[in-house]
């Protein structure tokens, strides 16, 4: 077994543990740290592609500034261990086998998919992705990046006014 | 031997790696032993001075002390997280610097042919912000999980501090890409060899001394210094973040603090100061011989200290280090150590000179109120750096059309 093989199945195994603990710890901010672990794990798992650049921003953007705002907010609201309830009948005879229905669909498809999925489309080359990327978001799709990050300041003053409203 | 020679990558780079982690850990521990002889200097008073000569084992009597003091964990503490956050912290702080080349120089270990720093990805830059970008959860959860008070408010007004000066920490080296147009270690310190008039270095503080500004007090905020040290304000609140932390955890976050000034200050010499470049003229062949002139000076007057000022063990302790500080310098005589050792030498002397700086700061400037330095951060610091890399890109796209 080769060494990258053997990093994609460490670290995918420890991005799977991660999401289910996720789910299943019942501290808030233990959920928000092991959602950071996911994040870490993808990012690892980028950069065994080839990937860097990816890699690099997911792990400054989704690690290091949404789950830090994730985990602020968790502390100052001070929220204790979280409350569980027996599954309802809804989600016991109808969310329960759609979900794994849907899981073994995912599955199925990855399974056919395999055979492309396993062999990289070109070697990984460092710098020529990232340019690659660039020329994607600053020529051929500079308008709806552009749209997306006004959306986005349009949505940060909307929740400023929100939160002024009340003095 | 087998293992060797198959995976010859792998056992050099740990090689590196066990060096580096030896030089940075004792690095770490005289650098408190430093930083408590300059401020005492500065304060006319003697600092460290009874373990060893001239308190040179102070250190080490600090390390043991951490070592053997009980170690309390409160009871309503969130152990997980309360374990957690000092290693975090000290992993982070330490993984970064194995992205910092120390010198340009290539020589052969067990026929590989390799560089004075561990790692030299493409994007070395990025991935320095990336880790230290994870490095505020050391000190949120170490606030949190102690289940106090003045240690949440420590961490929530550490965390604050942190996200908010890290915005034009980054805006402000930006710059200084754009002028090198990448994000590669190796190829950001060659943008910047050459001389204007023959005389100048063409390092990055000249173009982007705005940046260089912005850039190092936003690196003291970030490494919750003085005078940005409010996480921490003994007046107020205690001990800040690592209140409740005792014996060797404390000495993790301590040498964490440590670690990230030696790591911003490394990532400064790199980005402004010319990284391994000399400032002096590569025609003249003189400077090749300042770092061994400067152990063997360095040397004898420290044999002369022994010998003439010092009785008992002291005189031996300060023999054994100036017989060291000797020997260095003779090596670095030998013609092949001296290629060798010149990119280190500069690279660790403006990083020496920049740490100088921080306990400098330490020692001078008062500590700024809450509300001042948020101020400072978001209404002078981020305008400043972001009207910077403007101008700078403004520049950058003239020249180049």
């Amino acid at each position: 077994m080769t060494l990258p093989l053997l990093l994609f199945f460490v670290f995918g195994a420890v991005a799977v543990a991660a999401a289910l603990l996720m789910i299943f710890v019942r501290q808030p901010i233990h959920s928000a740290l092991c959602l950071v672990l996911v994040m870490i794990s993808l990012a690892a798992l980028y950069l065994l592609q080839g990937a860097e650049f990816i890699a690099a921003v997911q792990v400054i953007v989704y690690a290091g500034a949404i789950m830090v705002l994730f985990v602020f907010v968790i502390m100052l609201l001070n929220a204790g261990n979280e409350e569980r309830t027996n599954f309802s009948k809804m989600a016991k005879y109808i969310g329960l086998p759609l979900s794994i229905l849907m899981t073994a669909g995912i599955a199925i498809w990855v399974a056919r998919a395999g055979s492309v999925l396993a062999s990289p489309q070109h070697a990984p080359d460092t710098a020529e992705p990232t340019r690659e990327l660039s020329q994607l978001l600053f020529h051929t799709y500079l308008f709806p990046f552009e749209a997306t990050s006004i959306l986005v300041l349009i949505a940060i003053i909307g929740a400023l006014v929100l939160a002024k409203r009340d003095s | 031997m087998e293992f060797v020679s198959q995976h010859p990558v792998l056992v050099v780079s740990i090689i590196k790696i066990a060096v580096l982690l030896f030089v940075l850990m004792t690095a770490l521990a005289y650098l408190t032993w430093f930083e408590r002889k300059v401020v005492a200097r500065i304060q006319s008073r003697l600092g460290p001075l009874y373990v060893g000569a001239h308190g040179l084992l102070q250190p080490l009597a600090d390390g043991l002390k951490f070592l053997f003091k009980e170690d309390v964990t409160p009871p309503a503490s969130d152990k997980v997280a309360y374990l957690l956050a000092p290693f975090l912290a000290l992993t982070l702080a330490l993984t970064t610097l194995a992205l910092i080349p120390f010198g340009p120089a290539t020589f052969n270990i067990l026929g590989q042919p390799t560089q004075l720093g561990i790692s030299n990805p493409s994007l070395g830059l990025l991935f320095v912000f990336a880790i230290t970008s994870i490095g505020v959860y050391g000190v949120a959860l170490a606030g949190w999980s102690s289940n106090s008070k003045y240690p949440l408010m420590g961490g929530l007004r550490s965390s604050a501090q942190m996200i908010s000066y890290e915005v034009s920490l980054t805006l402000s080296v930006v710059g200084v890409v754009l002028l090198a147009g990448t994000l590669n270690f190796d190829d950001l310190i060659g943008a910047q060899s050459g001389r204007w008039l023959h005389f100048i270095p063409r390092w990055n503080v000249i173009p982007q001394i705005i940046g260089f500004f912005c850039y190092f007090t936003s690196a003291i905020a970030e490494t919750n210094r003085v005078p940005f040290d409010l996480p921490e304000a003994e007046t107020e609140l205690v001990a800040g973040f690592h209140t409740e932390y005792s014996s060797f955890k404390f000495a993790m976050f301590f040498m964490a603090e440590y670690a990230n000034m030696i790591t911003v200050s490394c990532l400064a010499t790199i980005l402004f100061l010319g990284g391994w470049l000399s400032p002096l003229s590569s025609h003249w062949r003189w400077p090749l011989y300042l770092p061994a002139a400067g152990l063997l000076i360095g040397g004898a007057f420290l044999l002369y200290d022994a010998l003439a000022r010092n009785r008992g063990i002291a005189r031996i302790q300060l023999t054994v280090v100036s017989a060291i500080a000797l020997v260095f310098g003779l090596l670095c005589l030998i013609p092949a150590v001296m290629v060798v050792i010149q990119g280190l030498f500069w690279f660790l002397l403006k990083v020496g000179a920049l740490i100088f700086f921080y306990v400098w700061a330490r020692g001078t400037l008062p500590r700024f109120r809450y509300d001042q330095l948020m101020d400072f951060g978001w209404k002078f610091l981020l305008p400043v750096s972001l009207a910077n890399l403007v101008v700078t890109a403004f520049v950058v796209l003239v020249l180049n059309r």
